[in-house]
């Protein structure tokens, strides 16, 4: 039992980041941009966020900083993909790139750490907090149990998370603006003709896709490894991408599969060094591969045929 | 003196090198139907998109109700109470009919009362207009005559007064554009002013109330249709007497040179696009198939042309089976071997490369024949000698081989895939839309070389969606629908009702 919640438990740690990164990802490829450029905003709000932290000890000056430079390079990534009908892929990969090389150049000349920052003191970091009655629920059996130990004991920005998910579920299927960007990203001349500024629509979900990385960034240098280490970020912008194909676009379904990834990351963590029957000790490259391999098996034949959206990656030009 | 919805005062529209409005004018009734007809190019769509706010007039003016405005953009062309129902639908397939309306519309922040709103709008205008859409249907998997009516339902709930229509019945069977017109006249009843644009002879002369005629960007006529017919309209539009029947003499066809048994294509999906085909073309006949777009007839050149592999079934041509022809080489490349020419649809797309010159335009797909190479290398003096000689005998204007490709009108490029095809001596000519985005004059033309080849002992399969050109051209006309053979008629003993019957996939 112990072990099956502290599981759980890592799965929501480890989950957290791919959940912001993947609905970043929602946004902006709903409205027909494709984002490649997740994984870099994301490193880049880590970088961003661990310095302004360490500098005025705030991890909420943190936070803010980490939005800012991710939703710079989000705007970038707009400018060149939605105002100039530039290529989608290479501006992403464009912004990939200039992360993993700009955070190690500005944390050497700024540090002298080897291009880390330094770790952050107990007052610039954000901590698990204790929700309310916590302690006295404790001794409840499951519900207690559930409440004290699995719910409780988290960072502010997993409670965030939580609020965000479904937040952002009602604003996608309930709002005008969800309409207007499942129009953008579906028929950008439909939405068009009937009176809806594409570019805009386009801008607007790059921008809250750079806020939700921002916040995935500062959450894995301010909260979890409590300083910026390079290339940090390893590979996690790419799984959110992952998930959100397997999720088909849709917001639940991409939680979901996060969730799935990040239950096969905590249990790889598990497994390392555990004798099993039969099989014995298993190395612990072949369990490191577990979610990457399951990625591929997933996005191969299980979720079906993924439908993107249909204007996913072609710039909008009026024609007539 | 009546009322005018419209006005269009001098309107001139110039685009690099050419001028698509000079000096247009025109005054459109209130609660009227206006025809705005002319051939591919006279300009009708550009001084729409005028009115619609897409583009800004260099000069002129556009009164609405009087009163004198500037549109910018087709936000202000929507708030001045003009709609838009477009050629290729606006909409957004995964969407409801609902959804679609509401779009750019919502009412509010939130969608819920918008769309409670807009729904309880939306019965009404379906009861005034007959229209019967279901508001929660996906749009995508409605017919192309409900989405068109969508299409105006979305203008309607925009408070549309004046509704225009691009081309509204290229996609439609003759029945769907009948019940289209009904509604159209509901709208007139209704006090609403509908501009159709077309180059639909008939459907002027059936259902407007005065009619505009453009020729190469001018107005060369506005008047009443009560006092033209469509003899009249024809020699306005062209600017000199055409004869809209091709000459043809009843001719015996000979042997049966493609016989096509059990032919099925299915797609990916599990659709079947083309289901159990079986048919014959013989020599010196020409047989027609007709069909509203997207029933198969462009999966069937495709096969026939070997771009496409077919699920099952046989390609019997000159007695053999192609499709059990073993080849190192592309099977689109074999057929032409064997004297099967092929004009595509799309012609822009697969019949030539537009950034190509003339010249090279010329042996695409005959590019191994050895009279214009020498030693491996093209010989550019033989290309360009053969150029000459297509731009002699099918009047290719302008007449300068070097020129590139997609600098010429539809008209003429189709005169260089024509040409082309023909030139190879096939016994056999697949062709598919030979006339679309051909202006009446390089229709005639095109036409009568058609005759010509059949008189010849050719045989030619003939795709069209235009029924005015497989009546005219074919000797025996199949109907396709839903990927079947709906019918065979005779041409003489077929008009458009029993072939709109067909269309709709009502068998014999």
């Amino acid at each position: 039992m112990e072990q099956l919640f502290s599981l759980l438990d890592s799965t929501i740690r480890v989950a957290t980041p791919l959940v912001l990164a993947a609905l970043a990802g929602m946004f902006s490829e709903r409205s027909g941009v494709v984002d490649i450029g997740l994984e870099g905003k994301m490193l880049v709000a880590a970088f961003a966020a661990a310095a302004a932290a360490f500098v005025t000890h705030s991890p909420w000056l943190g936070l803010l900083a980490g939005i800012m430079a991710s939703v710079s390079l989000a705007m970038v990534h707009a400018f060149v993909s939605v105002t100039y009908n530039g290529n989608q892929l290479i501006s992403g990969m464009a912004i990939n790139t200039i992360a993993s090389g700009i955070t190690p150049v500005l944390g050497l000349a700024w540090f002298q750490q080897g291009g880390n920052t330094p770790q952050l003191d107990d007052d610039s970091r954000f901590h698990d907090i204790s929700l309310p009655f916590a302690d006295a629920l404790s001794n409840v059996p499951v519900i207690g149990h559930l409440y004290s130990k699995l719910l409780s004991g988290h960072s502010i920005l997993v409670y965030l998370t939580i609020l965000i998910i479904p937040v952002v579920s009602w604003v996608v299927y309930r709002s005008r603006f969800g309409l207007r960007l499942r129009a953008v990203g579906e028929n950008p001349h439909a939405a068009d003709t009937a009176g809806v500024s594409v570019a805009r629509v386009r801008y607007i979900a790059l921008f809250w896709g750079g806020v939700l990385c921002g916040v995935a960034g500062t959450f894995l240098s301010v909260y979890q490894t409590g300083s910026f280490i390079k290339e940090m970020t390893a590979g996690k912008g790419f799984l959110a991408l992952a998930a959100l194909i397997f999720g088909k676009w849709r917001p639940l379904p991409a939680v979901l599969g996060c969730l799935l990834f990040a239950f096969a990351d905590a249990s790889q963590i598990r497994l390392e060094g555990v004798d099993l029957p039969i099989v014995g000790q298993i190395p612990s490259q072949a369990i490191q591969v577990i979610p990457y391999v399951l990625t591929v098996l997933l996005l191969a034949g299980f979720v079906g045929r993924a439908v993107a959206p249909k204007a996913i990656g072609v710039p909008f030009v009026k024609s007539r | 003196m009546t009322d005018f919805a419209i006005g269009l005062n001098g309107i001139c529209k110039r685009f690099g090198a050419v001028q698509a409005n000079r000096d247009v004018s025109m005054n459109i009734a209130k609660g009227s139907i206006h025809g705005i007809i002319g051939e591919n190019g006279a300009g009708k769509s550009t001084l729409m998109s005028i009115l619609y706010g897409y583009y800004q007039a260099d000069s002129g003016s556009i009164t609405v109700d009087g009163r004198e405005v500037r549109i910018r953009n087709s936000q202000e062309a929507i708030r001045l109470g003009i709609g838009m129902v477009h050629q290729h639908f606006m909409l957004v397939d995964n969407f409801t009919v609902l959804e679609n309306i509401v779009l750019g519309a919502e009412g509010g922040l939130l969608l819920k009362q918008g769309l409670a709103k807009a729904r309880e709008h939306l019965q009404a205008l379906n009861r005034d207009y007959s229209l019967e859409v279901d508001p929660d249907a996906i749009v995508g998997e409605l017919g192309v005559g409900l989405q068109q009516r969508v299409e105006i339902l979305k203008a309607l709930y925009r408070g549309a007064d004046v509704l225009i229509l691009d081309e509204p019945t290229a996609v439609l069977t003759p029945q769907e554009a009948d019940h289209l017109f009904c509604i159209l006249r509901a709208l007139r009843e209704q006090g609403k002013t509908v501009i159709l644009i077309t180059h639909k002879l008939r459907e002027v002369m059936d259902i407007t109330d005065a009619v505009s005629v453009m020729r190469a960007g001018t107005v060369v006529g506005n008047v009443r249709t009560a006092d033209v017919d469509k003899e009249k309209l024809a020699d306005l539009m062209v600017g000199r007497k055409v004869t809209l029947k091709v000459d043809k003499a009843e001719r015996e066809p000979g042997a049966a040179v493609l016989d096509v048994r059990q032919l099925c294509l299915t797609d990916a999906r599990g659709v079947k696009l083309l289901d159990d085909l079986n048919f014959q073309v013989r020599a010196g006949e020409i047989v027609g198939i007709a069909g509203v777009s997207g029933n198969g007839q462009s999966e069937l050149l495709e096969v026939l042309a070997g771009m496409l592999e077919p699920t099952s079934g046989e390609i019997r041509y000159q007695g053999a089976d192609l499709l059990q022809e073993k080849s190192s080489q592309p099977r689109a490349a074999l057929y032409r071997k064997k004297g099967i020419a092929h004009v595509p649809e799309d012609r822009s797309r697969e019949g030539l490369v537009k950034s190509f010159p003339m010249f090279e335009n010329a042996i695409l797909g005959y590019h191994d024949d050895k009279s214009v190479s020498k030693g491996g290398l093209y010989s550019r003096q033989a290309l360009l000698a053969r150029t000459r000689d297509f731009i002699r005998q099918f009047d290719i204007r302008p007449d300068n081989a070097q020129l590139r490709v997609g600098l010429l009108s539809g008209g003429n490029q189709q005169k260089v895939v024509l040409a082309r095809e023909i030139h190879a001596n096939p016994e056999l000519l697949l062709i598919g839309q030979p006339t679309r985005g051909v202006d009446i004059g390089a229709i005639e033309f095109i036409h009568k070389r058609l005759v010509e080849l059949r008189d010849a002992g050719k045989a030619i399969l003939l795709v069209s969606v235009e029924l005015e050109e497989i009546l005219a051209l074919s000797d025996r006309i199949l109907v396709m629908a839903g990927g079947q053979i709906s019918g065979e008629v005779a041409a003489r003993d077929a008009d458009t009702i029993s072939l709109g019957l067909l269309m709709g996939g009502h068998k014999h």
